[in-house]
């Protein structure tokens, strides 16, 4: 690989780097803020213009605080945890293209960090590695509470991970592929190509399922503080704390991603052909990009501030007894969907 | 009396729980544009209503002579023992009258009820809008005749919290817009 293409990889795995950690900032202000306007309260608004340094603010606070670690807990599991939940948030967006390939400097440079053929497993694969962090913070801690935080988490993975990824499979039925830049090909002859169209029952299930997948409500059984104290972070402190804090806007941020290149045309602006404007395609697509991932993740908090916590059965059985069966009904309808289309 | 409780078969539409979700959001998304209720405590201050009955303030007469003449009403009232009261004659008319030496009101022991100010037969003593008096030690929560009569001052004319007054007792900042 000459200089100039080594330099690109270098600079996009940066820009990706620092807009995943930009985001995940920008996530833990919006959350606050976002969830005091819903009920009618005010939310940080001292640090900075309108508090928008409160997580600037919140990051020193954790850097300071003491960073303990339970007598009788495994430390090197217990320090592992979290990285093994925030390394797989970050490196999931590797694969997702975020805007037209632009030409510069005499050739031509997509922008995503790695296109990979299996695209969609790399990141499937990955999110289930998170869930090795949680279930190990939990048993590491020696508590019981994080256990059953941890175990809770486990179970939970288990039940929506099918039918997310049966979810999936109608769509690389549809694009015929694994890559998610085909999977946006797909997508891209016109407005009513976007799998949401195509697929609303495939995106209702994927959409429950990222929920549960990233912890968040009305799945975050695995720390239910009213019951489980933290769950599988009761234990943690400072840094680590933050860490597992960093990991779940990560992979909320990711999903809402991954959602919106399976369901919503990626960086597709609707309308319009991107290639035909030059750069300014390019930057146009990755606006596009960003407002359709700030709309998922808005409406990640949205959901949260508004529903209660599934109990343990129920979530259960909404993952086996309903999600599971309309999942394959959906892959069944593709199917011969695709089969009638193909004899004529 | 009894209620009859009908039972309710489910519809479809309920069973998916879909619909419902919804105007779950939508209920939230409302509040989303609502006007906080918040009150930026040290910034903004709550006006209390007429009424409030907060801390106590010894009247004046006009002249500036107090009013209270040590009958010692107002402590037999008080429920929880708070107002301590040392009588003597006093110094004007040649000591003909009584008049508080010493009035001291355990604010720690105050359950702010009202009683002193009802007992009173010389509305003397009274219960103002005042709610934020807190101090670091105990012996400063112990507020006596002079401590009292200034509390007359301030509240005699308007509400304490409104901004005329503000600027007087304490330095505040200009609000902060959220």
């Amino acid at each position: 690989m000459d200089l100039l293409g080594f330099t690109i990889i270098v600079v996009k795995v940066l820009v990706v780097f620092a807009a995943t950690m930009l985001g995940v900032l920008v996530m833990i202000y919006a959350e606050r803020r976002v969830s005091a306007f819903m009920q009618d309260r005010v939310g940080p608004n001292r640090v900075g213009p309108k508090g928008v340094l409160q997580p600037i603010a919140d990051g020193i606070k954790f850097l300071m605080k003491e960073d303990l670690v339970p007598e009788r807990a495994d430390k090197p599991i217990f320090i592992l945890a979290p990285a093994i939940l925030l390394i797989p948030a970050l490196m999931t967006f590797a694969v997702i293209p975020f805007g037209s390939p632009i030409n510069l400097f005499g050739r031509e440079i997509a922008l995503q960090v790695a296109d990979v053929n299996v695209g969609i497993l790399y990141v499937l694969a990955l999110t289930s590695i998170s869930v090795y962090g949680i279930v190990l913070a939990g048993w590491s801690s020696n508590n019981k509470y994080s256990l059953l935080g941890g175990l809770r988490s486990s179970a939970q993975l288990i039940s929506y991970e099918l039918a997310m990824g049966l979810a999936v499979v109608s769509i690389i039925l549809l694009a015929g592929s694994l890559r998610l830049n085909d999977i946006i090909t797909d997508q891209q002859s016109s407005f009513l190509s976007w799998n949401i169209f195509r697929q609303p029952l495939a995106f209702l299930i994927f959409l429950i399922a990222v929920y549960a997948e990233t912890n968040r409500l009305p799945f975050d059984l695995s720390e239910a503080e009213q019951e489980l104290v933290g769950g599988y972070h009761t234990e943690y402190s400072s840094m680590k704390f933050a860490m597992f804090f960093m990991a779940e806007y990560a992979n909320m941020i990711t999903a809402a991603a991954l959602t919106v290149t399976l369901f919503f045309g990626g960086w597709d602006v609707p309308l319009l052909d991107e290639g035909s404007l030059g750069l300014f395609g390019a930057l146009l697509s990755v606006l596009s990009f960003i407002l359709k991932v700030a709309f998922f993740l808005f409406l990640f908090i949205w959901v949260r501030w508004t529903f209660p916590r599934f109990r343990y059965d129920q979530l259960m059985r909404l993952g086996w007894k309903v999600m599971l069966p309309l999942a394959l009904f959906n892959i069944f309808l593709t199917g011969g969907y695709l089969t009638i289309k193909a004899l004529g | 009396m009894a209620t009859i409780i009908k039972s309710y078969e489910p519809t479809f539409w309920d069973k998916l729980y879909l619909p419902a979700l919804m105007r779950g959001l939508i209920v939230t998304f409302r509040h989303f544009f609502r006007r906080n209720v918040t009150i930026q405590y040290p910034d903004q201050k709550h006006i209390p209503p007429e009424g409030y009955r907060g801390l106590h303030r010894l009247n004046k007469f006009p002249e500036g002579r107090i009013k209270c003449v040590a009958c010692e009403m107002c402590s037999a009232a008080c429920p929880a023992d708070c107002i301590h009261i040392i009588p003597g004659p006093s110094p004007w008319d040649g000591g003909k009258e009584r008049y508080p030496v010493r009035f001291d009101i355990d604010l720690l022991r105050c359950i702010f009820c009202g009683f002193c100010e009802m007992a009173c037969p010389e509305e003397a003593i009274e219960l103002t809008e005042i709610y934020d008096f807190s101090d670091y030690t105990r012996d400063d929560l112990v507020i006596d005749k002079e401590g009292l009569l200034e509390v007359y001052d301030l509240t005699k004319d308007q509400n304490y919290y409104t901004k005329n007054n503000l600027s007087k007792a304490s330095s505040v900042d200009t609000p902060i817009d959220t």
